[in-house]
């Protein structure tokens, strides 16, 4: 049995190189399908690693707070700020059991300066828990203390780009002292780099400092209001009773009827992957697609071409049944022909698909993007499995009508 | 029925039917027998109904009507998978036009009746024996365009003989060889079938090459009209050239 696959294996691939140009012309429309779907894959998934990395990479077990319902448009335009005494609400562990930390956000576009060196970017005001909650690191020097906290004090974390910008190096500057927005801080340290991403706010470009010296120093008409509430949860079993605690603690801080709507929202990052889980399947869909239709040309052409292939080789056929050959050989020849020919074709693209997304994963690090080209087995296996089966369906009515054609006639075929 | 009768054909009619209302009776009641070990030629002109008689004596086709036994094998009621592994297992064809699959080397040229027949190991000795058989045995490698055509039609020859069939069929064998390689072939066969008791039947319109056979069979519009014992059979001389 495995010689005899060997054998139609080895015939076929031999009748193959035989109309070499063909044979490549033919799967050409094969290889190009599968490539972009291999890589296309292979970046989207690529991508997906990384937002969901980026995702993950902002804390664990996280919460978020923000003002304004998004799923009532009309609030969201009336969105009440949140309240330093939401903040001090939540924190208490008996109404809140399963929360942990409690961060407020302020968070405001600013303007750093060093001499003559300026740069616009956005200042954090938070608190020393900012830290914890966001997997923070410093490069050097300390985050901001209660201490600091108390005492308003102008003291700043530089992102590693703003650091770069003001200073062209990211080390040895605790101490100096920057201009935001016309204010003297102190840098206290540097924080640590967390990449570019690629996707949503650039994590290195910022600048963080204590939330209350935020409010006396540059902005004091925010006094007292914040633009969102990070908070953890206890774990991340405990992320749903949270969020139902939160809730109940904010509607009565708002003294909101049971009729009426929150006048907040709260996203965990679970929801946050899920909508990008929906973005994904999309995109999966809309691959499946290009395969389909890629595919689907690639296969009439192999059939195309294996139509021409039976009518110049009736005497071949007619010689094979004169020998002995009943209808199944006859139609397992070919069908083995057509499904070397489409499986060559998705091999080439698998490569040629690697190939591409390797070079976009290049491509992207010139530009300082992560974007790894994942080349899962799966879609591999999956390329193979289709493009075989494309061979053998579309190459099912051409063998089929040389398996029928009457030796006499094939024969006399000139 | 004896075991010695190979061919047994009786009151053959083949009727095709080109278009509504037009019959062509291409055979109109053709019985004769052959016997294992003979050579005989079927001789007739264009048109008389010999290859038909042929194709169906080749299990290619089957008659409209009538009883035709292949070596004790009753075929008129087969079905064409059925007919497919008579062809294989009964009969070796010699063609005119040689027909070998080009890009093969003459080895598996041979062993595609082998093939067909699932026999997967010792294939390539018994192809080499036939070839050997037929003074090729130092061709097996080369590629039918790298042979001449007697050479071509030799390891068609090797082909016929490698399943060790009932018959051999030779449908104008020489037509498309010149004189001296037409007459090695013709030699070739008659030495098979004398040496190897292999039954020939050539069918063929030189009168050249159906006188070296033990019986002639003249055709014409699907009658059998004449059966003649050529009256000086040359005992074919010399070996093969090559062997």
């Amino acid at each position: 049995m495995l010689s005899t696959l060997y054998l139609a294996v080895t015939e076929a691939l031999r009748s193959l190189v035989a109309n070499k140009m063909r044979s490549f012309l033919t799967v050409l429309g094969i290889v190009i399908g599968v490539a972009a779907v291999i890589a296309l894959l292979a970046i989207g998934r690529g991508a997906q690693t990384a937002i969901t990395g980026s995702i993950e990479g902002l804390g664990t077990n996280l919460i978020f707070v923000a003002p304004g319902n998004t799923r009532d448009p009309a609030a969201a335009r009336n969105a009440r700020p949140m309240k330093w005494q939401d903040v001090l609400a939540l924190q208490d562990p008996a109404a809140a059991p399963s929360v942990q930390w409690v961060v407020p956000l302020l968070q405001r576009s600013v303007r750093v300066s060093k001499g003559d060196r300026h740069h616009n970017t956005i200042a954090f005001g938070t608190t020393p828990e900012y830290r914890i909650v966001r997997n923070y690191n410093v490069a050097e020097g300390e985050f901001f203390t209660q201490t600091h906290m108390l005492s308003r004090a102008p003291v700043v974390l530089l992102g590693p780009e703003v650091a770069q910008v003001l200073f062209d190096r990211t080390e040895g500057l605790v101490g100096e002292t920057v201009h935001i927005n016309g204010h003297p801080f102190r840098v206290i340290g540097v924080l640590e780099a967390k990449g570019g991403g690629g996707f949503g706010p650039n994590q290195d470009d910022r600048v963080v400092m204590p939330i209350t010296a935020m409010y006396a120093r540059l902005f004091p008409d925010m006094q007292g209001k914040v633009d969102g509430i990070m908070i953890s949860a206890v774990s991340p079993e405990a992320i749903e009773s949270a969020k139902e605690e939160i809730r109940q603690i904010l509607r009565l801080r708002h003294r909101l009827r049971p009729d009426q709507e929150d006048d907040f929202s709260i996203f965990t990052q679970q929801e946050f992957l899920q909508v990008f889980q929906v973005i994904t399947g999309v995109l999966t869909i809309f691959l499946g697609g290009i395969a389909a239709i890629s595919l689907l040309v690639g296969g009439i052409g192999i059939m195309n071409i294996m139509l021409v292939s039976v009518t110049e080789r009736t005497r071949e056929i007619g010689l094979r049944k004169a020998l002995g050959a009943r209808k199944r050989d006859i139609l397992i020849q070919f069908l083995t022909e057509a499904t070397t020919l489409s499986l060559v074709g998705g091999l080439i693209g698998i490569a040629l698909g690697w190939g591409l997304a390797t070079a976009v994963e290049h491509i992207a690090a010139r530009f300082d993007t992560t974007l790894p080209a994942v080349v899962d087995l799966q879609a591999v296996l999956l390329a193979t499995l289709f493009s075989a089966g494309v061979g053998i369906f579309f190459g099912f009515y051409p063998a089929n009508r040389a398996a029928n054609l009457e030796p006499v006639e094939a024969l006399r075929y000139e | 029925m004896t075991a010695d009768i190979v061919i047994q054909a009786h009151d053959l009619h083949k009727i095709y039917r080109p278009g509504r209302d037009v019959e062509v009776h291409a055979l109109r009641g053709v019985s004769f027998t052959v016997q294992r070990g003979e050579a005989v030629a079927i001789m007739g002109p264009s048109g008389s109904g010999k290859s038909t008689l042929m194709n169906i004596l080749g299990c290619l086709d089957k008659p409209t009507r009538g009883e035709y036994i292949l070596d004790g094998q009753p075929v008129a009621d087969l079905n064409d998978d059925q007919l497919a592994v008579i062809r294989n297992r009964k009969v070796g064809f010699v063609f005119q036009s040689f027909n070998l699959l080009p890009r093969v080397s003459a080895l598996e040229n041979v062993m595609l009746p082998l093939r067909y027949a699932g026999v997967l190991r010792g294939a390539a000795q018994r192809a080499r024996e036939a070839l050997e058989a037929v003074g090729l045995g130092d061709r097996l490698h080369h590629k039918p365009n790298e042979l001449s055509g007697g050479q071509q039609q030799r390891v068609a020859i090797a082909r016929a003989l490698v399943n060790r069939p009932a018959i051999i069929l030779a449908d104008e064998p020489t037509g498309n060889l010149d004189t001296q390689s037409g007459q090695d072939i013709m030699r070739l066969l008659l030495r098979l079938n004398r040496e190897q008791g292999t039954t020939l039947i050539v069918v063929t319109h030189d009168p050249e090459v159906a006188r070296q056979m033990q019986r002639i069979l003249h055709i014409r519009d699907g009658r059998l009209v004449k059966e003649e014992v050529p009256a000086a059979r040359p005992v074919p001389t010399g070996g093969v050239p090559h062997a």
